[in-house]
Formats: C-alpha cells, sequence, structure tokens
C-alpha cells in the first residue's frame, strides 16, 4: 500500500507514568504499528513530561484549547448529552470573556458568546473524578478532531469510548475500539452500570471491535450484543526483556513464588494466599511475595496474619519500573490466578525474564501460551500443588522456563500491530 | 503519717525504619537511627534535663522529698549513645539518696506473657544495668506497662524482689481503695503497691485539657484533693511517664511550677511524707491480700493487654518472635542478642493497634509509620531477615518437607504438552 495510514488514538496513559496494563499495551501497540509503517497520532488526558516525545506523536489533551465558538461544535454537543456525560464540569482555564461563566454546561453552550475558548484540567490516573475527567476528554477530543488530518480513530477501553465517538460526529471517519477489558471482568456480576453503557455504546458505535482475546470477544458478543462479524481478536505481546543485570536476590537461597498486579477481585490475590498456606504445610521454607495494591489489600494483610504465615508472606506494597523488573528477577515462580483476565501481560514478562508460570484458565494469555501451567482459578490445592511440584522438580521448572522464553520472544508487538492493520484496511478498503 | 509515693517511668523505643521486602537478605541495621536520635535528643532538652536539673534542686531544698524511677534498658541504651549528660544528671539524683531506681525488663518487653526465661534474663540483665550506674540494687520490680497477674508476681517473688508496682484497676479492685499497702495472694511476701490512676492521670493526661471540667489544675487545686483523702488511707501512689514533665505537657502548660510548688505545699500541709516504694513496707501494715488471676495493665480504657496483644497482626508477630527464643539460647553473637532484645519491645505491638474508639487516638500519637498495617509488614520483613541470620549463625539446615508425593501425583495433570516427570 503506498498511502500511510494516519490514526487519530484515543488513550487514557502512556509509560512511564502508568498503573495498569493497559498503558503498557498502548506503548507497545503504538510501537508496532509505527514499525508497520503506520502513522499514528497518541492523545491522553495528561503527559507527565517524561514520555518519549521523540519516538512517539502525543497529544496533551490538557495543553489543548477547545473553541466553543465554532457552529460545528454546538450541534455536536446536542449529541454529546446523549452519551450521558456529565452536563456540568468546571474549566480550567478561565475564558477571556467579560461574563466568565463559572460552570460549564451543556444546556447553556449558546449563552457563552463567539469566542468563547477553554482548557481542561486531568488529574490522569484513576481518581475519584474519573467520570468528570471522561467527559471533558470527550469535548477536548472534539477540538483534537477538528484539528488534525486523519483516516481511522482507535479507542483503548472505556475510558475514551466517549471521545472517540464525539471524534467521529465531528470527522465522518471510522471507529475502532479496543477492548482490553470489561466491566465484568473487573466487577464479576456487580457491574457499574454507568461504566456498562458507555462500553456498550462504544462498541456499538465503532465499525469494528478489537478483543484483546476469544475470551473477551465472547463477552463481548454475549454480554454486550455485538455482530460478531465485526470483532476480531489480536492478542497482546510482550516488550523484549531488557537488558539490566539484576541485584542480589533478598533472601538469598530461598525460593520466592511471586504475585504481582492489582490486589482486587478480578486478579484472584486471595486464592493465592490460600494456596501459600497448603504450600507452607508442605515446604515451610519457601516464601511467598505479593506485590500491588488494590482495595482487597487491607483484608488480605489480615488474612496472613490469621493464617500466622507472615514470616513466609511478605506485601510489597506498589513498585516502580524497576523494582517490578528486580521482583521477577528473584523469583521462581511468577502466578497469575485472575478469577477474569482478558489477556494478562504480566505472566509473559515473567516469562521473558526466565520465570516459569501458573496461570487460570480463566485469562485470554492461556489461549496463546504453550510453555505455562494452567489451572482453574478456584481450585487452590491445584494452584498449590503445581507450586510444590515445580520447586520439588527444578529441572523441570528450568525446562520450563527456557522455552517459555523463547516462546515469548516470537510474541512480539509488531506481530499484533500487523493484525490491527489489517483491520484497519478491512474497514477502510474493503 | 500517710505518704505519697511518686514514680516515673523514662523509656523511648528504638524505632524501626521502614524496612522493606527488598531488605531483607542485605540490610541488617532494622532501626530507624536518625529519628531515634533526633527524638531523644528533643526528649532530652524538653523534658529529661530540665526535670531532673529541677527535681534535685527540689531535693536540695526539702530534704524530705523523695521520686522513684524505672529506665528501660532501651532508653539507657539510647541515652549513653546520644545523651550520656542525660545519664549523668540521674546519677546525681541517685547520689542524693532520696531516689529508688526500680527494676523491669531490659527491653521494656512482654515477657513476662511468654516466657520465664527470657523475663528472668531480661530483669537480671536490668538490675545489673542500674547497679552499675547508680550504685542500687533494686528491690522494687515494675513491669511493662504495669503488666501485673498472680503468675508474674510469684515470678518477680522468685527473682528476689520485695515489692511491684501495677495498675489499681477497677475490674479487680472493686469496692477497696488503690491508696493501701496489699500483699499478693499469690506471692504472700511481695508487697503491692496500686497506682492511684484517677489522681495520676490527672497530672498526666488531663493537665493541658482545656475541657475538662477541673481545668485549669494548679497545685493548690491538687493539694486540696490531696488533703480531702481519708486519714485512713495509708499511700497515694502517683506513677506516670516521666515525659508528661515537657514532653506530653509542654513547658507552657505549667506543668513545671505544678511540680516544683505541689510538694512544697504538701509538706507544708504536714498531711503526707514522700516515699519510695521499697519503704512503704517499713511505715505500713498490708490491709488485705489481693489475687488477681487474669493480667492486667495501665493502658487503655480496658486495663488490659489488648492495645499490644489484641488482633491478629500482633498476636502472629508476638508468637513469630517468641518462636525464636529457643534458638536465641544457642546464640553467641552480640549483635543478635542486642536485635533481639530490641525487636522484644513493646512499642512495635504497640503500634500495630487497631482499637478505633477513643484510645486509637493515643495510639496514632505515637505511631512512627501512620498505621497498624505498616507496622505489621515491616515488623514481619524485619522478623524474616532476623531468622535467618539466626540460622545462618546456628548453621541450621533447612526445615524438611513433608510428604508430597499426593501433591506430585495431583501436578502431573496439569503439566503442558510435551512435559513429563
Amino acid at each position: 500500500m503506498s498511502k500511510k495510514t494516519k490514526v487519530l488514538m484515543f488513550g487514557w496513559e502512556f509509560p512511564p507514568e502508568i498503573s495498569g496494563g493497559l498503558g503498557t499495551a498502548c506503548y507497545g501497540l503504538v510501537s508496532g504499528l509505527i514499525e508497520n509503517n503506520v502513522d499514528v497520532l497518541f492523545v491522553v488526558p495528561k503527559l507527565f513530561g517524561k514520555e518519549d516525545t521523540q519516538k512517539f506523536r502525543l497529544v496533551n489533551a490538557m495543553e489543548t484549547e477547545v473553541d466553543f465558538g465554532s457552529e460545528k461544535f454546538r450541534k455536536n454537543i446536542q449529541k454529546a448529552q446523549h452519551l450521558q456525560i456529565n452536563s456540568n464540569i468546571l474549566p480550567y482555564v478561565s475564558p477571556e470573556e467579560y461574563e466568565k461563566p463559572t460552570q460549564f454546561s451543556f444546556d447553556k453552550i449558546s449563552e457563552y458568546g463567539e469566542n468563547f475558548k477553554t482548557k481542561f484540567s486531568f488529574n490522569g490516573g484513576y481518581g475519584k473524578d474519573l467520570l468528570e475527567e471522561v467527559s471533558k476528554y470527550a469535548l477536548v477530543a472534539m477540538q483534537i478532531a477538528a484539528d488534525n488530518d486523519f483516516d481511522i480513530i482507535h479507542a483503548h477501553d472505556w475510558l475514551t469510548y466517549p471521545a472517540a465517538i464525539m471524534a467521529k460526529e465531528i470527522s465522518g471517519k471510522p471507529l475502532v475500539v479496543h477492548v482490553h477489558a470489561t466491566e465484568f471482568d473487573r466487577s464479576g456480576e456487580h457491574v457499574n452500570q454507568a461504566v456498562y453503557d458507555m462500553e456498550r455504546r462504544g462498541v456499538h458505535a465503532a465499525d469494528r471491535v478489537i478483543c484483546v482475546s476469544r475470551l473477551t470477544r465472547r463477552i463481548v458478543i454475549n454480554r454486550y450484543g455485538v455482530d460478531p462479524s465485526k470483532v476480531f481478536v489480536v492478542h497482546n505481546a510482550v516488550e523484549p526483556r531488557e537488558k539490566k543485570v539484576y541485584p542480589e536476590k533478598a533472601l538469598k537461597d530461598k525460593k520466592i513464588v511471586t504475585f504481582l498486579g492489582r490486589i482486587t477481585f478480578q486478579k484472584g490475590p486471595d486464592y493465592f494466599v490460600e494456596a501459600a498456606k497448603k504450600v507452607l504445610e508442605k515446604m515451610p521454607d519457601v516464601h511467598f511475595v505479593m506485590a500491588g495494591k488494590g482495595d482487597m489489600y487491607l483484608g488480605l494483610v489480615e488474612r496472613v496474619a490469621q493464617l500466622k504465615i507472615s514470616n513466609r508472606f511478605h506485601f510489597t506494597g506498589f513498585l516502580n519500573h524497576f523494582e517490578t523488573n528486580n521482583l521477577y528477577g528473584m523469583s521462581d515462580i511468577y502466578i497469575m490466578p485472575s478469577v477474569s483476565e482478558p489477556f494478562g501481560i504480566t505472566p509473559l514478562e515473567a516469562m521473558r525474564t526466565g520465570v516459569p508460570v501458573i496461570i487460570s484458565k480463566q485469562s485470554g494469555v492461556s489461549e496463546v501460551l504453550e510453555n505455562a501451567i494452567k489451572i482453574d482459578f478456584w481450585d487452590v490445592d491445584a494452584l498449590a500443588n503445581c507450586i510444590i511440584g515445580l520447586l520439588e522438580y527444578p529441572e523441570l521448572a528450568k525446562k520450563l522456563a527456557e522455552e517459555g522464553a523463547k516462546e515469548v520472544e516470537n510474541m512480539k508487538w509488531e506481530y499484533s500491530a500487523l493484525r490491527i492493520n489489517e483491520v484497519y484496511n478491512d474497514v477502510l478498503y474493503k | 503519717m500517710q505518704n505519697i509515693c511518686l514514680y516515673f517511668q523514662v523509656h523511648q523505643p528504638m524505632r524501626l525504619k521502614p524496612y522493606r521486602f527488598f531488605n531483607i537478605g542485605s540490610e541488617h541495621n532494622y532501626f530507624d537511627d536518625q529519628s531515634n536520635r533526633e527524638i531523644l535528643n528533643k526528649v532530652a532538652q524538653k523534658c529529661y534535663l530540665p526535670t531532673n536539673a529541677l527535681l534535685l534542686k527540689m531535693i536540695k531544698q526539702n530534704p524530705q522529698f523523695k521520686v522513684s524511677f524505672s529506665l528501660s534498658g532501651i532508653v539507657i541504651d539510647q541515652l549513653e549513645l546520644y545523651q550520656p549528660e542525660v545519664i549523668e544528671s540521674f546519677k546525681l539524683l541517685a547520689k542524693t539518696g532520696n531516689v529508688e531506681f526500680l527494676a523491669e525488663t531490659y527491653a521494656h518487653s512482654l515477657a513476662s506473657v511468654k516466657s520465664f526465661d527470657e523475663f528472668k534474663y531480661q530483669v537480671e540483665l536490668h538490675s545489673a544495668k542500674i547497679q552499675e550506674l547508680f550504685n542500687q540494687k533494686p528491690t522494687t520490680f515494675r513491669n511493662t506497662e504495669l503488666i501485673y497477674a498472680d503468675y508474674i508476681a510469684q515470678w518477680v517473688q522468685k527473682l528476689g524482689f520485695k515489692t511491684i508496682l501495677t495498675e489499681g484497676a477497677d475490674k479487680f479492685l472493686q469496692w477497696q481503695s488503690p491508696n493501701f499497702l496489699y500483699k499478693s495472694e499469690a506471692a504472700p511476701s511481695l508487697n503491692l503497691l496500686l497506682k492511684n490512676y484517677r489522681l495520676s492521670d490527672d497530672i498526666a493526661f488531663r493537665f493541658s485539657d482545656k475541657n475538662w471540667s477541673e481545668a485549669p489544675l494548679n497545685a493548690e487545686k491538687y493539694n486540696t484533693w490531696l488533703n480531702n483523702i481519708d486519714s485512713s488511707h495509708q499511700i497515694v501512689n502517683l506513677f506516670m511517664d516521666y515525659e508528661t514533665f515537657g514532653e506530653h505537657q509542654w513547658e507552657d502548660t505549667g506543668i513545671f511550677e505544678f511540680l516544683e510548688t505541689l510538694p512544697q505545699l504538701v509538706i507544708e500541709s504536714n498531711k503526707f511524707t514522700f516515699i519510695t516504694p521499697s519503704e512503704a513496707e517499713i511505715n505500713h501494715t498490708a490491709v488485705n491480700n489481693l489475687s488477681i488471676p487474669y493480667t492486667i495493665s495501665w493502658a487503655d480504657s480496658e486495663r488490659d493487654l489488648s492495645a499490644w496483644l489484641g488482633n491478629p497482626y500482633q498476636n502472629d508477630t508476638f508468637d513469630k518472635l517468641y518462636s525464636l527464643e529457643e534458638k536465641m539460647k544457642l546464640v553467641s553473637d552480640e549483635k543478635l542478642k542486642k536485635d533481639w532484645l530490641y525487636l522484644q519491645t513493646s512499642d512495635h505491638f504497640y503500634y500495630m493497634c487497631t482499637k478505633h474508639y477513643d484510645d486509637g487516638a493515643v495510639h496514632k500519637y505515637f505511631n512512627p509509620f501512620g498505621n497498624p498495617f505498616d507496622a505489621y509488614i515491616v515488623f514481619t520483613n524485619v522478623l524474616t531477615d532476623f531468622e535467618n541470620r539466626i540460622n545462618e549463625h546456628l548453621k541450621i539446615e533447612a526445615q524438611p518437607i513433608a510428604d508430597i508425593s499426593g501433591c506430585i501425583n495431583h501436578f502431573k495433570n496439569f503439566l503442558p504438552k510435551g512435559y513429563t516427570i
């Protein structure tokens, strides 16, 4: 193809300032698309200043001034109300106007006069103002869509769907939404209705839907009622291992079994704790590490105290990038017992470091991995016995680690991006 | 003649640094030296030095005035390191002959709840230190946080002490007053001095409380209360943290004026004389034998152990710590022995307290970690490293693995394609 495809992409976070897998995946995908000769303009609510602006074309929504004087915007604002995004939000920079409104309101947009321009502030991340930030992001998206030239819109997860829909309304360009997780993964059956509604609107407004696994594709089709013919699967990948010397292992000669992720229902951290107790009954010198924070954290700290295994079970809190790699480097087994995991990049990160992994069958990544032990998340006995087995048979663990490292070496973002480009071409040229 | 017995507790813990999982195996200094030094220096300037100077002056002016102290081994170690002049000022007080130094567990520990051997070791270590510094052999014992029960009385009697201090808790005293000399039912030769918690806490906790109905408190008012005490009562035991003077109650509350004036007024009133704990039995005959079968303390509204051993975090770490006791008896390494002592200090468990009513505020004030969960996690990390060091030192091999044949059979079902055992 001679013409370079231009993508306007909406994300919520971008490395190095990330709090979960979404930022990591976006980084990998955009890198892969660039290698596939795709031109990506990546929008985030807030840039923190440490991003690689040489390699990536990044747009900081916070720095974008939105011109509400334009007729086109006013018309689309009406549509925005159907997105149920907040109707009253505070502007960041006060408008130049004499009668500056203290609150911005969709309903009053016609009263603000011809030259009403403003920026919006964002905290980024996932704070308590999340829904308001999602709304503001959608307003800024209109301006960004009007200011830039692109062929297709690509949006990552529900936080960006209202923004992407607005961009589609303004530009008329096709929309691809990328489902990294659904509300059913995050919350089980206790879904947040507002979030579900936004997800549903996003996948229905989209011309194509990309899911990170077949597992997620099934959820999108069954739970969101999307036409299967427009839903595609593109598995995630992992960046190559960083060439780094890992410092001396904490606990030296002791065996270390690791959990790393948000300590929330979705990740199944409680099964890890119960399995640890069972392993320690047989193998009293194994150490368990739980890295991360989340709403189940304090409950699990108490559980560890009740089980009286605190001399073998260690909480590290939230780890930075360096500490995360450090922890992988000293781990003997990595566990991902997720209850519902659309994909799950962390086992790949562990594997590229040469750590054998045990993952739940309820994860997207289990669809693609061969050199991993797979268990049902709820089967604590199986989890415990697989840990015991891998520790008892170090040669087996070593083979799993070596073959696993080779396997993930071939899981490149470049290949994922190739598949995404096929989806783009499908919608653009079919 | 009726008596007043003043006793001040002097203690500062060796607080732990925010020791993380990644420190295990490489970092063996567990204590926050900088913060411990800063706090000790601050307390020395605000309380220990000025109050010692004031007491010395008062004793010289009024040879009838007497006080008693208990200095934990942990605070002595820190004073020797950072504030030796405070030790010197205590020595000057000792030389007056009007000051009694009491015995306690060296580590200000909860060993009395767990182990006679460790308790004995620490009490003897502490008594030797007191003898070395102040040339007094302690004959009165005060346990950490005034923790007391019948069996502890027996232990203390066995170690040769004549008198023990504890809390005058309502829940066992009931209709009886703390203002009498008692004997222990379980250890009949042991004298029991009970803290008059109301009059003690009026000074220690309520002195500067503006919302208190008796505010502002001054020496005249307090002396009136003392003078109103029934003349049949033998002894009023005022026990409190020494840090009350200048640290918990700041200088600008007038606490030093209070301390200086009150004894003069008491002596002028000619109703009470000051004694130290070991003199109580000379002046009085015990009125009753008391039995306290359960453990009491001077802390929180419950007056029990729940501030230190009341939740899973505390119980877990406490058991883990003392599971190392038998191994520690074999350890010769001085650094390990010192860490063993310092880790036993009751404050580490106090920081893990999760009680959330009134007492929670006090706990928070004293907690360097801000919350009990972090305090717990830090302590478990430290304990893991400490246990590893002991095992290395004693060349203890890894613990044996149980029979896992069933586990392995189960494991075989989960091997990926192409893998066999």
